[in-house]
């Protein structure tokens, strides 16, 4: 009796460590964000204060607000070119046999796991040549590398279970493979288009090193790289209650939209077994 | 969820009953369409990867500068490794693989990936473990998990710059109160310490992915086998390593090799957290400040080109020992 007793409290303190370890520093920053002046430097586990000066400071001076615009224009560009891309791709690759097909899908695989650094000097060069360098292009661009491998193999493993009974049906009506696509599987694609589509919204959004390469001025920023170059008068002089204030903006649009989508997102990170 | 085997795996195509004929021309017209399906996508993937890509390898090989691209003259291996012969008989060498600089980022880079995915799988295996049980408030649970997952890198970052600040840090204090410490430490700036930061935080941020695909894993065993072992008597503990282990060994090999390969090229968190500590500057760190900052663009794109070399083996690797050794694992 005392042993099971033992057993179920020691297993509900683990559950109480593991919540408060994952939600402790998001908490802390939003703690953080409403203190200013010299609560800022007073630490305090419990909320003590309650002051919007940060946020105003944030949203007011510097081009947080424009970073936050360029964040969303690029990240939802790239998810529609993307899921664009992907969907008649994942068709072939999961309901076509062609010779090759495997080989398609090992090159595809290896290309979402290139380390974005090789292929920062040739996207230099080619951004450059292209008159893109510091525009949000630059990042629409070349966010496909890692948004379009992904996309193409969730999609093709989630249209590969989609029963073949439907499509011989259609074909039987005399479909045709892009009336079959448009037709019979989009609707039934709905889901899965939002989880991946959600996936890749959140990798682009959060990316750093092609936006900290391809852009040079405060204005062409995104939110992760006005967050990291945020900086007071002086090197030495952070001002931790504004950035606190900015990445709590950044990132409560992705926590809400993670806790809405929650199962979805389960399931398309173990389909995909890709870093999201 | 194993790549290796969504590619052996048979695909229902198109009909089978059909006579002949009429299959051998639905048969084209399927492949037809599935080449102008597969085109824009490759294309994209070959603008986007594929050149750039061999230009990097291109430019490894040349003088390039970051204002001089074009006029850029043949170096042959200078980048990676030359010598010259003093007068004297002394062999001076040079390149990347004769600099003390690059092979410590190179060790940064292997300790941290060895680390970080080991602690990760450790935890992430912990948790997968508590969220495959059943109780009440599980839903919270895992919901609450994947916040640190869906906050930016850069903002984890500096979200636990701050909690680890050395003057007003919350870590500190609190471990000043549990008396874990007897004075602040300067995690981030001091050298002893700040892979330990850099590792605390992607721990922190990463062991939620880690915990889901391990969970998925888990999910897939069946129940009855647990059943099985409590009837004959069988301790949990060892039920945990004679079945759960072995049985979840596929999913969490995937799961590692993942981890691992984009552990090697992580750049965010450090780049804003350590940004300045030889301790913990990564291969990605190194060959990025000589691409841009330091205006050693072929030698940069060196660098690059020896990560690329190394991430590519490692996915060889695995591909080559999962067609051996995960067939018909886990799904």
């Amino acid at each position: 009796m005392l042993w099971t007793y033992t057993k179920t409290t020691s297993f509900y303190l683990l559950v109480a460590v593991i919540v408060l370890v994952s939600v402790f520093p998001f908490y802390y920053a939003i703690l953080t964000s409403f203190k200013s002046g010299t609560a800022l430097f007073e630490i305090t586990y419990l909320p003590t204060h309650f002051s919007l000066d940060n946020y105003i400071s944030v949203l007011t001076t510097g081009s947080f607000v424009r970073n936050f615009g360029n964040s969303i224009l690029v990240a939802t560009s790239v998810v529609v070119l993307a899921l664009f891309l992907a969907v008649t791709a994942a068709f072939a690759l999961a309901r076509v046999s062609f010779r090759g097909r495997g080989l398609l899908l090992m090159t595809i695989l290896a290309v979402s796991m290139f380390p974005q650094i090789a292929v920062l000097a040739g996207l230099f060069e080619l951004v450059r040549a292209f008159g893109l360098f510091n525009t949000p292009f630059a990042l629409i661009f070349s966010y496909t590398i890692f948004t379009l491998p992904f996309t193409v193999w969730v999609l093709t493993t989630f249209m590969r279970d989609l029963p073949v009974e439907i499509e011989e049906a259609a074909i039987v009506d005399g479909a045709s493979p892009w009336v079959i696509i448009t037709k019979v599987f989009m609707p039934l694609m709905w889901p899965a288009l939002v989880t991946t589509g959600l996936l890749a919204f959140i990798a682009a959004w959060n990316e750093f090193l092609f936006a900290l390469t391809f852009t040079s001025s405060s204005e062409t920023r995104t939110v992760p790289v006005a967050i990291a170059l945020l900086s007071g008068a002086s090197q030495y002089e952070i001002p931790w209650g504004r950035i606190m204030a900015a990445s709590v903006i950044v990132t409560v649009p992705l926590v809400v939209l993670v806790l809405i989508f929650q199962r979805k997102i389960v399931q398309g990170l173990t389909a995909g077994g890709v870093k999201g | 969820m194993a790549p290796t085997q969504s590619t052996i795996q048979i695909v229902p195509t198109g009909p089978g009953r059909h006579p002949k004929r009429v299959k051998s021309e639905l048969m084209r017209q399927r492949l037809r369409a599935a080449g102008w399906f597969l085109v824009p996508m490759l294309v994209a993937l070959a603008i986007v990867a594929g050149w750039p890509l061999l230009r990097t390898i291109y430019f490894s090989f040349t003088n390039a500068s970051l204002t001089n691209l074009y006029g850029a003259e043949w170096a042959g291996f200078k980048n990676y490794l030359n010598w010259t012969v003093l007068k004297s008989g002394r062999v001076i060498w040079s390149g990347l693989l004769a600099d003390p600089v690059w092979w410590n980022a190179v060790w940064n880079t292997i300790r941290f990936a060895v680390l970080s995915v080991t602690l990760e799988t450790i935890l992430g295996t912990v948790v997968a473990l508590v969220l495959n049980a059943e109780f009440k408030g599980r839903g919270l649970v895992r919901a609450a998990i994947l916040i640190p997952w869906a906050i930016p890198t850069v903002v984890s970052a500096r979200m636990w710059s701050w909690m680890l600040n050395d003057q007003f840090g919350i870590i500190n204090d609190l471990f000043m109160m549990l008396g874990l410490i007897d004075h602040k430490i300067a995690w981030t700036a001091s050298g002893d310490t700040a892979m330990i930061a850099v590792l605390i935080v992607d721990v922190w941020k990463t062991t939620p992915f880690m915990a889901l695909l391990i969970l998925a894993g888990l999910q897939m065993i069946p129940r009855d086998i647990y059943e099985a072992a409590a009837i004959d008597g069988v301790h949990p503990i060892k039920t945990f390593w004679r079945v759960t282990l072995p049985l979840v060994r596929p999913a969490l090999m995937v799961a590692v090799i993942f981890r691992l390969l984009d552990a090697m090229r992580i750049f965010d968190l450090i780049y804003v957290l350590t940004p300045n500590s030889s301790q913990t500057k990564t291969i990605s760190v190194l060959a990025r400040e000589n691409l841009i900052d330091f205006d050693k663009f072929a030698y940069g794109s060196a660098q690059s080109t020896m990560l690329f070399l190394i991430i590519a083996l490692m996915t060889i690797l695995y591909i080559w020992l999962g067609k051996v050794r995960f067939d018909g694992g886990d799904r």
